[in-house]
């Protein structure tokens, strides 16, 4: 029995972060457009692009190779498996024991590494611009999140995001500022990872600016609705890491009723809601930064992490 | 006979086949007889060294007659010795594989064949050695049997520079291991390793001795900052070689790196992890970057070699820094986790250096600039190559992943540790080395994204055959190696136990029995990894994906010219080049370092000339370390050099003077 | 009211101090950095406030409010006033770059953070954490004043450099309310003397770059 509910709870997470992905995406580009006194696409318009882009012809570049081909699959799938990881509104998955922190932070690392492949299999200079630029955020980005990860790691001995999850929900820990700096942080990577404003603009075509679209400019029909989606899904793992890490207490115990499970649910929707706003109303405030400012930016999180870490590994032993 | 005999004569029976291919080397059918020797003999020595690391034969020892008269030579297996026996030997097979194929192209064998046996043969006696004496033979034997490897192509004067560099480190790290075996030994001449071990010595004397290692093991494993004849001499020799000298050699330099510190010296104070550490983390990152700049396919892998004996490095720093507190359970977990990666890279690296060996066979370019779309015209190559790209950025589900998914765990270990200076430094060198891992993930995304996709940018390129089955037959075993130490790491942290026993004190619990095959080492509690599921959920995700997207959406596919902006019959060269896609990179961790040098030209308007680039990235570690020694070592033999014209009376006077100096020395100091 | 509270949030105040100085000596442009060290005074008052009343010592609560209205309010809206009659709000060189500036200023935490905790075994948690902090500030505030040429960022740099010594000063239960006035009123008047001097050097030498004034000094060349 109790197998079966963790199972439920896992095929529900997994079905979950896929239905309410573009939901979140179409949610922060509504809200984005009405900062702007715009009345903006309905919610639902990244569902409806999506269906459109999978009935769709497929049109490949002459010289692309079977990279470009599987490519998309291979980003959907680490990423979903990564997002299936995280968890949103239960503890206690199922799969949870089978990749920690680390090995999800990997998982979109994969996603990324095949990104930038497609990106240069075309051999048009867009794909390589897109893909150089993005290794070098990655390259700042990707210690930064580790770093975050040996802070959380540090408070809840452990790299297990449930285990995390229920440590910091517990009262003992209290205020800490390598938190603090751990969420600083963690936000900052988030922007840079899914390409939001200031380091990339999502809505942008402009052909210098941009880094995500410059790499996925060759793809068309059903292979970006899997780029799209993955992207998606992306953002929304984010926004439930952080939800999990740092809003942990809405979270249903794995032993819970279902009525625990039904308030769960409506917390993460909750804070889904929240954050995708507050992401809104920060890209409304900020304008993109030039590329080679980025480094300060993105080193900004990196320094936070380690700080925190540093507090972290000195503070335990007072 | 015993494990070690039969190991030993798998020695003498590679020494018998380089005395052979010296004999018929000439001969038309040299190369598949010496390569298929080689083979099956590495083949037989990697399954003893397997079963004796598994616990099938018995740890023993053996003395042969030969060597210094009054103690003969001594050899011994234990666990530490199977397990880097077994990493020689399957980097061997898989080298001597590939070379069936690969040598084929060679012009003149006769400068190869022998060696690569003799290489082999030395390889496998270091690690067997079990006296001083014989131990730093092989030593030199192997060094000097590698030398010769990298020279093999001597016509090019680039090549003779890298074997004259490697001849002069290779000297100066022997000379340094053996002032460390001779301040082991002492003065009464105990050569064998039980009477190293049975042996007392004061702080300070194995504090030389771990200075003394890390300059002699650590050269010949590239580690910052005498790497310098690392990316010089790996990529001169054939790629087979290449292979050996990156996955292998380097291994070899680690083992005695382990012998002799965690073995023979005894226990040594807190900070030498702390040095260790140190020296990881820096070698860790630098080789990383120096391997991002390269265009030059074999180069970059040398410096990511580099880049990964520096990840082993911090493993072992780990190791040392717990033991010396007594947290055995955790300086378990970071040696397991560097013997694993010394196991993956050799198999990794293998896999890299064989593909850019096959690239080098098939279009004649070592230059990346000159390579593009070679994953049309080389499929298979292709796809292994990528296997390797993706295990060395340790993405899992494969190998790289698991050995610094582990470092990482033995990193969060270290809150515990009683020192401070330990304390602040543990958490800087695991930001060092999530910065190596990300830009090692960059590195091969160029290395892979600007040889084999995109447009062919030479003639060569565009005209690129498929390698032989052999060839392919060596990539294909080793990534599915690759695949599977990453997806059943459990066996593989099992098979390791009874060295992190003998040499930490400690074990990590078995793992074999955990469900799923997970991995999981219990003083972090309840981390785990479990390669197997990881990949079962990705592979089923992908299906599941592609089967919905075929049963539901649109079949069309139409090809199409890529976009081009307008501007149509875009030139091949207007894609990224290599130096082009690191340039961010470049520009962020590299600006204001005397590193790289940039330089634009850019004619007057109305000028037709073309604007000019041109880059030059050069080894930090030359103009900072050995041009300032080079410079002060002529400064003094230009002043030494009227020594030379003295009368005979005067040069009696100084041998007079200096045996009174030597004497009053000795007087003063006993 | 638990011990647990106490510590929380003095530790995070404190270490909000810490990150503020970072974020200052990041800071690329003069008006950011003269928010940032308002935010910088503002928690210090808020730090102070909490410490008062965790010691109920009700002097303390006087160094916060002269911490708020001086250095929160005063002399930033003074500095800013400055700023807009020079009109230097473009840019300021730093001496060395800012990755190479975060560095350095990370391995000074961690120098402060192993002496203080080295030198202090004995001490209660919560001083010896203020203690560690409030030098850090301290270093911080000192690297900033290195690493600039404007003289008003230096100005700054020196004023957050006192604000480590008030952190310090608070968490030790010491400092008489008579010293604490005074160093207010000294760094208030520095401030003073500092904003005519910039006048004064900017009259003369069209700049406030202090590397102009090198150019006066007999012995450097």
């Amino acid at each position: 029995m109790e197998l079966i509910s963790a199972l439920l709870v896992q095929s529900m997470q997994m079905l979950l972060v896929l239905a309410a992905a573009p939901l979140l995406t179409g949610f922060v580009r509504k809200v984005k457009a009405r900062l702007l006194r715009r009345r903006g696409p309905p919610l639902i318009q990244p569902y409806r692009d999506m269906l459109r882009l999978l009935k769709k012809e497929v049109v490949v570049a002459d010289n692309a190779s079977w990279i470009f081909r599987v490519a998309p699959y291979v980003i959907f799938a680490t990423t979903w498996v990564a997002a299936a990881l995280v968890p949103t509104f239960a503890t206690g998955l199922l799969f949870s024991w089978s990749a920690d922190l680390i090995a999800i932070i990997a998982l979109l690392a994969s996603a990324r590494f095949f990104l930038a492949l497609a990106g240069m299999d075309v051999g048009t200079a867009f794909g390589g611009i897109g893909s150089s630029r993005e290794v070098m955020i990655a390259s700042l980005a990707e210690p930064a999140m580790l770093l975050i990860v040996f802070t959380m790691a540090l408070v809840a001995r452990s790299t297990q995001l449930s285990a995390v999850a229920d440590v910091l929900s517990t009262s003992e820990v209290g205020l800490r500022v390598s938190l603090g700096m751990a969420l600083l942080g963690l936000i900052i990577v988030a922007i840079a990872e899914n390409g939001r404003i200031p380091v990339d603009n999502p809505a942008t075509h402009l052909e210098l600016t941009m880094v995500h679209e410059a790499m996925v400019l060759e793809y068309s029909g059903r292979h970006l609705a899997m780029i799209e989606l993955a992207a998606a899904v992306k953002l929304l793992l984010y926004i439930s890491l952080i939800g999990c890490i740092f809003v942990p207490w809405t979270l249903a115990e794995p032993d819970g009723s279902i009525a625990a499970h039904l308030a769960g649910f409506g917390f993460y929707l909750a804070k889904l809601a929240a954050l995708g706003f507050l992401l809104a109303v920060f890209e409304t405030a900020i304008a993109k930064m030039r590329v080679f400012r980025l480094p300060d930016f993105v080193g900004g999180a990196l320094m936070l992490g380690l700080l925190g870490t540093l507090l972290l590994f000195v503070s335990r032993s007072l | 006979m015993t494990s070690v005999a039969f190991l030993l004569l798998c020695a003498a029976a590679l020494l018998g086949v380089a005395v052979l291919a010296v004999a018929c080397a000439r001969a038309y059918a040299a190369t598949p007889i010496v390569y298929g020797a080689t083979l099956v003999i590495t083949l037989a020595a990697a399954i003893t060294s397997c079963a004796t690391l598994v616990g099938l034969a018995a740890p023993a020892g053996l003395v042969l007659p030969i060597g210094l008269p009054w103690i003969g030579a001594h050899f011994r297996i234990d666990a530490l010795a199977a397990f880097f026996l077994a990493t020689v030997n399957v980097g061997g097979a898989a080298a001597s594989l590939y070379a069936l194929g690969y040598g084929q192209h060679e012009d003149e064998p006769h400068r190869v064949l022998p060696f690569f046996a003799a290489f082999l043969a030395g390889m496998n006696l270091v690690v067997l050695a079990n006296d001083a004496f014989s131990y730093l033979l092989s030593w030199e034997f192997m060094s000097l049997a590698s030398w010769a490897l990298v020279i093999a192509h001597h016509h090019d004067p680039e090549n003779r520079r890298a074997g004259f560099v490697y001849l002069i480190m290779a000297g100066i790290g022997t000379l340094a291991l053996l002032l460390a075996l001779g301040l082991l030994t002492g003065p009464d001449g105990n050569y064998t390793f039980e009477a190293i071990r049975a042996g007392t010595r004061t702080p300070l004397t194995a504090a030389i001795v771990l200075v003394l290692v890390l300059i002699g093991a650590g050269s010949k494993a590239g580690l910052v900052p005498l790497h310098a004849w690392l990316p010089l001499a790996h990529p001169a020799a054939p790629s087979h070689v290449s292979a050996l000298m990156s996955g292998v050699m380097t291994k070899v330099a680690v083992y005695g790196f382990i012998r002799i510190v965690f073995d023979l010296a005894g226990s040594l104070p807190w900070w030498s992890g702390a040095l260790v550490l140190a020296i990881g983390g820096l070698s860790a990152v630098l080789g990383v970057l120096q391997a991002l700049m390269q265009d030059d396919t074999k180069r970059l892998l040398a410096y990511s070699t580099i880049e990964n004996i520096g990840i082993v490095f911090i493993g072992l720093g780990l190791a040392l820094a717990f033991r010396a507190n007594g947290m055995e359970a955790a300086a378990a977990l970071a040696m397991t986790a560097a013997l694993l990666h010394v196991l993956n890279h050799s198999l990794f690296k293998s896999l890299l250096f064989f593909g850019a060996g096959a690239v080098l066979v098939a279009t004649g370019e070592r230059n990346m600039d000159r390579m593009g779309g070679l994953i049309h015209r080389m499929p298979v190559t292709s796809f292994l190559f990528l296997v390797g790209c993706t295990a060395i950025s340790a993405l899992p589900p494969l190998n790289g992943f698991v050995s610094e998914w582990l470092t990482f765990q033995a990193i969060l270990l270290s809150p515990d540790l009683p020192q401070w200076a330990l304390k602040v430094m543990v958490p800087a060198v695991g930001g060092l080395l999530a910065l190596a891992a990300a830009l090692a993930g960059a590195t091969f995304v160029k290395t892979f994204g600007i040889a084999f996709l995109g447009r062919p940018r030479s003639n060569e390129a565009a005209t690129a055959r498929e390698v032989d089955r052999f060839s392919l037959a060596a990539m294909a075993l080793v990534a599915m190696l690759c695949l599977i130490t990453g997806i059943v790491p459990g066996y593989f942290v099992d098979a390791v136990t009874p060295i992190t026993r003998q040499f930490t004190g400690g074990a990590l619990p078995l793992q074999a029995n955990l469900p799923w095959l997970t991995i999981m080492p219990a003083v972090v509690s309840g981390s785990s990894y479990n390669g197997l599921l990881v990949f079962l959920f990705i592979a089923t995700s992908a299906m599941l994906a592609v089967w919905t997207i075929h049963r539901f959406a649109s079949h069309a596919i139409r090809r199409g010219p890529a976009w081009d902006c307008g501007f149509p019959d875009a030139s091949p060269l207007t894609q990224y080049s290599g130096s082009s896609f690191a340039q961010p990179v470049r520009r962020v961790f590299m600006a204001r370092t005397s590193a790289t040098h940039e330089e634009v030209t850019m004619p007057a308007p109305g000028d037709m000339q073309p604007a000019r680039f041109s880059l030059v990235v050069s080894d930090p570690v030359w103009t900072w370390l050995y041009q300032p020694l080079a410079g002060a070592v002529e400064f003094a033999s230009l002043h030494l050099n009227h020594l030379q014209f003295l009368t005979i009376r005067r040069y009696l006077s100084l041998v007079f003077f200096s045996l009174v100096a030597l004497l009053l020395v000795l007087a003063i100091w006993s | 009211m638990g011990l647990g509270l106490t510590f929380d949030v003095a530790h995070l105040l404190a270490g909000g101090l810490v990150l503020v100085s970072f974020l200052m000596i990041t800071q690329h442009r003069l008006y950011a950095l003269l928010n940032a060290f308002a935010l910088q005074a503002v928690l210090l008052s808020l730090s102070v406030a909490w410490q008062a009343y965790v010691q109920h010592a009700p002097h303390l609560y006087v160094t916060a409010f002269i911490a708020l209205v001086f250095k929160a309010i005063i002399v930033p809206v003074g500095l800013h006033r400055i700023i807009q009659r020079l009109g230097i709000h473009r840019e300021i060189e730093t001496v060395i770059g800012s990755g190479t500036t975060m560095l350095v200023g990370m391995g000074l935490v961690a120098l402060s953070m192993t002496v203080m905790l080295k030198v202090t075994p004995g001490a209660d948690p919560l001083a010896r954490e203020d203690l560690a902090f409030a030098l850090s500030v301290v270093l911080l505030g000192l690297l900033m004043m290195v690493s600039r040429r404007n003289a008003v960022s230096q100005v700054v740099g020196f004023m957050s450099l006192e604000n480590g010594l008030v952190l310090a000063a608070a968490g030790a239960r010491g400092m008489p309310l008579v010293v604490e006035i005074s160093v207010a009123f000294s760094v208030l008047i520095a401030f003073f003397v500092i904003g005519v001097f910039l006048f004064r050097i900017r009259e003369r030498f069209d700049t406030v770059d202090v590397q102009a004034l090198d150019r006066f000094r007999g012995e450097r060349r």
